[in-house]
C-alpha cells in the first residue's frame, strides 16, 4: 500500500527536512489533530452539546472575536466542569505516555519498550492495590499518591539493581526492571486475593480511567508532564545519537551514562504522575511512537514531539469511545485503546517497510 | 601528535595492554598488526579514552582521560570494527551524527553541519549516497558512510579498527585508497587496527606488531613482516613476496600434509 509511504514522503520529502526536526506539514497535521480530538471530546457524550456550540462557546472566550456563547447554565457546567477537566486529563496523560514511550524505546533500543518497561507498572500497581484493599472508601483518595511512590520506587530498585549488577549496557537494566516488576506483581497478586472482595474495583484501576474530580487534578499533574516532556524534548537530538550504540555515541562526545539517568528519570518520574490519575492504560507508549514512526520519519526530532501532540488526542479519541458506547456506563479507556489501538497500528505496520526504534 | 608512554589497560582483571608506546606525527599513517586478543582493539579504545588506562596517552599534547568526552571526540574519530548501523536512517542524517561534538548538549545541527557532511561524503565519493537508508547500503557502501561520519567529525586523528574486515577485496582497496587520498594533504593521522598483514604493508607508514597486549616489533613494513616473527606470532607460514611495484606481499603458505586417510 502506497498511503503511509506516500504520506511520508510528501510530508517530509527530503532529508534536510529530516535534519531540522518537525516538517510544517506535520505540524500541521498534529495541531489539527489535537484541535478536532479535543473539539469532539468536548461536545460528545451522553448529553450532546452540539459540535458547532462547543467552538462558539469556546471561542467566545477567545478576546476581540466578538462571538456569543449559546449556552445554558446546564451545558456551561457539563462542559466547563465535567467534560473540560477530562478532554484536558486525557490530553495529558496521553502525551505522556506516548512521548515516555518514545523516549524508552531510543534510551534502551528497544522496540517494544514502553513507559512500564522498568517496574513502574508493576509498583503502581501495588501502590493502588494496597490502598482499595486496605483503605476502601477512605476519606482522602490515596490510590494517586499509592500509585505514583509504587510507580517511582520500582523503577528506583529496579534502577540500583542495574547499577549495582555493574556493567552500563541496558540489557542489564531491562533485566532487573523484569525482576523487581515480576516480585512487584507477586506481591501485589497476593495482596489482590487476601481481599476478594476489592478484586473488581483493582481490575477497573489497572485497566484504567479518565474520571477526574474535576480541575486539581489537572493542575497537579500538569507541572510533572510540562517538567518531563521539555526534558524529553531536550535530549530529543541525543536520542538520534543514542542509536548507534552507547560506544559509538561516547567516541562521539555524549555523556552516555549522564543521558540515560537524565531522560529514564524524567520519563518515570512523567509516568509515575500520569498512572496515578489514569491508572495503566495500556499500548499508547508503544502504538503512538511506532505510528509516528512508520509516517513521518524515525528521527526522535520528529518522533518526539509529534508523539506528545497525537497521543494526547488519540487518548481523547479513545476516551470518548470509552465513555460512549455503552453509556451511561463506561468501558475501561485501557480496553478501548488496546481494542482499537491495535487493529489501527495493524494497519499501519502493513502499510509500511520497515519497524524500528 | 599521539604520544602514548607506558600504557596498561586491565579489563576484568585481565592486562590487556601492557606497557605499550607509540608516537605518531601529523600525517602518519600507523597500523597496529597482531593475532587475535593481541589488545590492538583495546589499545585503540584506550586512545580515544572510551577505557580507563594507566600511564599516558597525549593527543596535542594534552592527556587524553582529562579531556571532557566532548572535547576527546573533537580530536580523535573512532571508525569502530562493527559499527552499528540504524537501518531507517538516511546517509546524511547518519553522516551529520558526526557532528555531535561540535554542538552544544541540546543543540541542533544548522546548515553549516550539512555541508559539512555532505563535503564529507564528496570527499569520500559518496555524494550521491545521501538520501540511500542505511539499510539498503552495500558493505562497501556503508562503510564509506561510517568513514564520511568520522570525516565530518573534523577531528585530527583517525582510529580505525579492521575497516575493511567484512568488505570484498575490491571494496577493501577502494575503502583503503579513500583513507590514503583524505590523508594526502597531510592534516590528518590514522592509526589503524588491520588483519590483512599485504594491506597493513602496503598502506602504513609504520606498523606496530602486538601479541599477548605487549609490543613485539615496529618499524617500517619490511622490518616487521617478516616471516620468522609472523611464524612465530601468528602461528602462520607464510612467504614475505617483495615487488618493487607491488610492494611487499605476505602469501600464506599450506603447510605440508600428510596423504589423506580415506574416509570409512
Amino acid at each position: 500500500m502506497a498511503t503511509a509511504g506516500g504520506l511520508r514522503a510528501r510530508l517530509s520529502a527530503r532529508p534536510e527536512r529530516a535534519l531540522r526536526g518537525v516538517s510544517a506539514g506535520w505540524a500541521l497535521a498534529a495541531t489539527a489533530f489535537v484541535v478536532v480530538s479535543t473539539l469532539l471530546g468536548l461536545a460528545l457524550g451522553p448529553v450532546d452539546l452540539g459540535l458547532g456550540a462547543v467552538t462558539r462557546e469556546v471561542l467566545s472566550h477567545v478576546p476581540f472575536l466578538g462571538l456569543e456563547s449559546s449556552f445554558s447554565g446546564t451545558d456551561d457546567a457539563i462542559l466547563w466542569e465535567l467534560r473540560a477537566p477530562r478532554v484536558a486529563l486525557g490530553l495529558l496523560v496521553g502525551a505522556m505516555l506516548a512521548s515516555a514511550g518514545a523516549a524508552y524505546q531510543g534510551v534502551f533500543r528497544n522496540p517494544l519498550a514502553d513507559p512500564y518497561l522498568l517496574g513502574a507498572a508493576a509498583g503502581a500497581g501495588l501502590g493502588a492495590t494496597i490502598v482499595i484493599a486496605y483503605d476502601p472508601g477512605g476519606g482522602l483518595d490515596l490510590r494517586p499518591i499509592a500509585a505514583f511512590a509504587g510507580a517511582i520506587v520500582g523503577v528506583g530498585v529496579a534502577y540500583l539493581l542495574g547499577r549495582s549488577v555493574g556493567g552500563s549496557g541496558t540489557t542489564t537494566l531491562i533485566l532487573a526492571g523484569v525482576t523487581v516488576a515480576a516480585f512487584l506483581t507477586a506481591v501485589q497478586t497476593y495482596v489482590q486475593q487476601q481481599n476478594a472482595e476489592t478484586v473488581q474495583e483493582v481490575y477497573s484501576w489497572i485497566l484504567g480511567q479518565l474520571e477526574t474530580s474535576g480541575w486539581s487534578d489537572v493542575l497537579i499533574l500538569l507541572p510533572y508532564v510540562a517538567f518531563s516532556s521539555a526534558v524529553l524534548l531536550w535530549h530529543r537530538r541525543l536520542l538520534d545519537v543514542l542509536a548507534v550504540g552507547d560506544d559509538e555515541a561516547a567516541s562521539l562526545g555524549v555523556p552516555v551514562a549522564r543521558v540515560r539517568l537524565l531522560v529514564v528519570g524524567a520519563a518515570t518520574l512523567g509516568t509515575a504522575a500520569a498512572v496515578a490519575f489514569s491508572g495503566l492504560i495500556a499500548f499508547v507508549g508503544i502504538i503512538v511512537p511506532h505510528a509516528v514512526r512508520l509516517v513521518a520519519g524515525t528521527s526522535y526530532r520528529v518522533v518526539l514531539p509529534l508523539s506528545l501532540a497525537f497521543g494526547g488526542g488519540f487518548l481523547v479519541l479513545m476516551d470518548l469511545v470509552a465513555r460512549t458506547v455503552v453509556a451511561p456506563a463506561q468501558l475501561p479507556i485501557g480496553v478501548v485503546t488496546a481494542f482499537l489501538g491495535a487493529p489501527f497500528f495493524a494497519v499501519v505496520l502493513r502499510s509500511t517497510r520497515t519497524v524500528g526504534p | 601528535m599521539l604520544r602514548a608512554e607506558r600504557v596498561w589497560v586491565s579489563l576484568d582483571g585481565a592486562k590487556v595492554v601492557q606497557d605499550v608506546g607509540l608516537a605518531l606525527e601529523k600525517g602518519d599513517w600507523l597500523g597496529l598488526i597482531g593475532p587475535n586478543g593481541a589488545g590492538k582493539t583495546t589499545l585503540l579504545r584506550a586512545v580515544a579514552g572510551l577505557v580507563p588506562y594507566a600511564g599516558s596517552i597525549r593527543i596535542e599534547g594534552d592527556e587524553v582521560s582529562s579531556l571532557g568526552r566532548r572535547a576527546a571526540a573533537r580530536r580523535v574519530a573512532v571508525v569502530p570494527q562493527i559499527p552499528v548501523i540504524p537501518p531507517d536512517t538516511t546517509v546524511l542524517e547518519y553522516v551529520v551524527l558526526g557532528r555531535t561534538p561540535h554542538l552544544g548538549y541540546s543543540g541542533t545541527p544548522g546548515p553549516r553541519d550539512v555541508v559539512a557532511a555532505r563535503s564529507a561524503l564528496a570527499r569520500l565519493d559518496g555524494a550521491h549516497l545521501g538520501d540511500r537508508r542505511l539499510g539498503s547500503l552495500s558493505g562497501g557502501e556503508r562503510q564509506r558512510a561510517v568513514l564520511a561520519r568520522a570525516v565530518a567529525q573534523d577531528a585530527s586523528l583517525l582510529l580505525l579498527d579492521e575497516p575493511t574486515s567484512a568488505l570484498d577485496v575490491g571494496a577493501q582497496q577502494q575503502v583503503l585508497e579513500l583513507v590514503a587520498s583524505l590523508r594526502a594533504d597531510g592534516s590528518l593521522t590514522v592509526l589503524s587496527a588491520m588483519h590483512d598483514l599485504t594491506h597493513a604493508g602496503q598502506y602504513a607508514d609504520r606498523l606496530l606488531l602486538l601479541d599477548g597486549g605487549q609490543e613485539q616489533a615496529s618499524g617500517t613494513p619490511p622490518e616487521v613482516l617478516t616471516e620468522q616473527l609472523i611464524a612465530r606470532h601468528f602461528g602462520a607460514s607464510v612467504r614475505i613476496v617483495a615487488d618493487e611495484e607491488a610492494g611487499i606481499a605476505v602469501v600464506p603458505l599450506r603447510p605440508p600434509v600428510e596423504a589423506e586417510q580415506p574416509v570409512s
